[in-house]
């Protein structure tokens, strides 16, 4: 159940991809959420995933993420990693991280204390125990805190954020991880428009560094960001392409009117 | 918030600080009669007080602060109690009813001839000492262990807790057990080469029960305080969430687990001696279930809501069982459903609320 330690930078992605799904199917007491779902999404790139409610979108970031286990299938990271072997923390410490569709962040703690437990260093119980920050985690923490725009709540308890604060917040835990792969599970929901702009600009900014798959139904914003895009439906890929080419695949218009 | 906090932490030390240091020397030092005589009855409840306020806090760490609803804590505390019994009655020697040197009276009553392995070096009271949280902190491991990893949670979680004191119950009950049985280690003479019944050993007892519930109280909030507190927090409000950020949830469970077996353990150990007795019946569901009920009155998540609810609710055990024993299980249960009812953080939750508005 544990995986093989991994130390980052380990990641071989010689032949372009950082991630590998291959014929994944998963069903819950029947009903097939993912079928033979092939995708590969490459090293640096900025990737959306569109498709209607129950596409299997959420489940395939569980997929990755550790959360669930597929029926048939593969699921690599880099051309060496088997993910299948892992469990979630081993996952999340070699470079997969997520933020989830439902904001999650720790109500009772901080937004400095959220993005302090997110912090990428050793995660053991007893150098928990004694951890301190030193003064380039504190940076780094300030870093994101600017980055995210809660420098002035950043001694708040995180249960009284906007939801589109805590959104931003989980992006920020997701920056403190430094991770290779950022699964964004429908970023924008509960966000203002001028929100929205400022994560758009975020995410773009993010990418090449690391590969982003982003989740969302909100086609302007998939434009804003995306160049590839690819449509799940039913529990496979539908299809892929650029925004413009997906826009105008006569199945793409079927399966999202015919919804 | 945090400095209201350590008011409170304050004012709790020094009332304990107050309680181990003043009883005894009054008890020791005034006559009976005097108005400042504590009397050695009163000397010896208040330490027996002190170890049921460590247990409760030990169990607020797990509860409170992981969520971990365990209902077998009890076992841990009879453990440790086990072990300072096995030093207590090896200390006895030959003046036993039966006068063997060396096994202990139920041992000869029961016709063995050896001292089983599991009883040498118990004549040591530094080989005792150790026991007494690591046979504890042992069996805690193995047990969390277990279940930690298999992601047994919730209901179910509390029920093999509950499993497991049940079964250390009905263990040793067993005479075969080699613990005494039905009796249990009683007629203890000598602690440390002092006579245990004497009032000054007594009032060394609630002294050292108050210091070491004042320094388990300060590391313990030490640890909730620290980086893994608040993982520890996290996992309690939303442990998936931090399996994702990449901690092995089962070792922050296992790890504060064990921690909070050992101080049940050590409050185990203080307690025996106070009250001269250590039979099976500790094992039992109920007394774990007690524990509970002193944390979710005193309020949970605070560390001295549990000190608070353990003194509270054994006094009133105390009050009600000299007065009307037949009722003290419906007061408990009833006053565990109103206060779960109308003060859902407790005493101290409620009181800190109060103080919080009379400021605004
Ligand atoms: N744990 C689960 N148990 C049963 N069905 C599930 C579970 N998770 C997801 N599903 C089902 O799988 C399908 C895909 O869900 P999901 O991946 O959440 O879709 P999306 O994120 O694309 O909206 C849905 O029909 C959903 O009801
Ligand atoms: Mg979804």
């Amino acid at each position: 159940m544990n995986g093989i330690a991994l130390k980052p930078g380990q990641v071989d992605v010689s032949h372009g991809p950082i991630l590998y799904l291959e014929d994944v199917s998963v069903s819950f007491d029947g009903f097939k959420a993912l079928n033979n779902l092939s995708l590969y999404i490459d090293a640096g790139e900025l990737r959306c995933l569109i498709g209607p409610n129950g596409a299997g979108k959420t489940t395939l970031m569980d997929v990755i993420t550790g959360k669930t286990r597929p029926d048939t299938g593969s699921v690599f990271f880099g051309q060496t990693i088997d993910l299948l072997q892992m469990d979630e923390p081993a996952i999340a410490q070699a470079g997969i991280c997520r933020k989830f569709q439902k904001p999650s962040v720790f109500d009772m703690l901080s937004v400095f204390e959220n993005l302090e437990l997110a912090l990428a260093t050793d995660k053991g119980a007893w150098a928990t125990l004694f951890a301190k920050l030193n003064g380039a985690q504190r940076d780094r923490i300030e870093q994101v805190l600017e980055t995210i725009g809660l420098v002035e709540l950043r001694s708040q308890p995180a249960g009284i954020l906007s939801h589109g604060q805590k959104q931003w917040l989980e992006i920020g835990m997701l920056l403190m991880q430094e991770p290779k792969v950022m699964l964004v599970d429908e970023p924008i929901a509960g966000m203002t428009h001028q929100e929205v702009e400022r994560t758009a600009e975020l995410l773009l900014s993010l990418q090449g560094e690391r590969s982003i798959v982003v989740v969302e139904h909100d086609m302007e914003f998939v434009r804003s960001i995306a160049k590839h895009v690819t449509v799940l439906h039913e529990g496979s890929v539908l299809t892929e392409g650029s925004m413009d080419e997906v826009q105008n695949d006569p199945r793409v218009i079927q399966v999202y009117l015919g919804d | 918030m945090l400095l209201k906090n350590d008011k409170a932490a304050l004012s709790v030390l020094a009332v304990l600080a107050a309680i181990s240091l003043i009883v005894p020397v009054c008890n020791l030092v005034f006559a009976p009669g005097s108005p400042l005589y504590f009397s050695s009855y009163t000397v010896s409840l208040l330490g027996k007080y002190l170890t049921f306020a460590l247990l409760g806090m030990s169990l607020d760490l797990v509860w409170g602060y992981c969520g971990i609803l365990a209902l077998g804590h009890g076992a841990f505390f009879a453990l440790g109690g086990y072990a300072m019994g096995m030093y207590l009655m090896r200390q006895i020697g030959s003046r036993g009813v039966y006068g063997d040197p060396l096994l202990p009276d139920f041992m000869v009553f029961l016709n063995w001839k050896e001292l089983p392995w599991y009883w040498h070096g118990f004549e040591q009271f530094w080989f005792a000492a150790i026991m007494i949280f690591l046979v504890p902190g042992v069996l805690a491991f193995l047990f969390g262990w277990l279940a930690f990893r298999s992601r047994v949670t919730g209901v179910y979680l509390s029920i093999i807790t509950q499993a497991l004191t049940y079964a250390l119950l009905l263990a040793f009950f067993r005479n075969e057990m080699g613990f005494g049985g039905n009796n249990g280690l009683t007629d203890f003479k000598e602690i440390l080469g002092f006579n245990s019944q004497s009032d000054s050993v007594r009032a060394c007892l609630l002294m050292a029960s108050g210091l070491i519930l004042m320094l388990a109280f300060l590391v313990s909030r030490w640890i909730v305080n620290s980086k893994l507190g608040r993982v520890v927090t996290a996992i309690r409000d939303q442990e998936m969430r931090v399996r994702f950020l990449g901690y092995r949830v089962e070792m922050f469970k296992l790890w504060i687990f064990v921690f909070a077996a050992m101080l049940a353990g050590i409050a185990g150990a203080l307690y025996v001696p106070q009250v001269g007795i250590i039979n099976p019946s500790e094992f039992s569901p109920l007394n774990s279930l007690e524990i509970v009920i002193w944390v979710a009155i005193g309020g949970r998540g605070t560390l001295y809501g549990a000190i608070v609810g353990a003194v509270l609710v054994n006094y009133a055990k105390t009050l009600l069982t000299g007065w009307m024993p037949e009722i003290w299980l419906f007061f408990l249960g009833a006053t565990f459903i109103l206060v779960t009812v109308l003060l859902p953080d407790g005493l101290v939750g409620f009181w800190q609320r109060r103080l919080q508005e009379q400021k605004q």
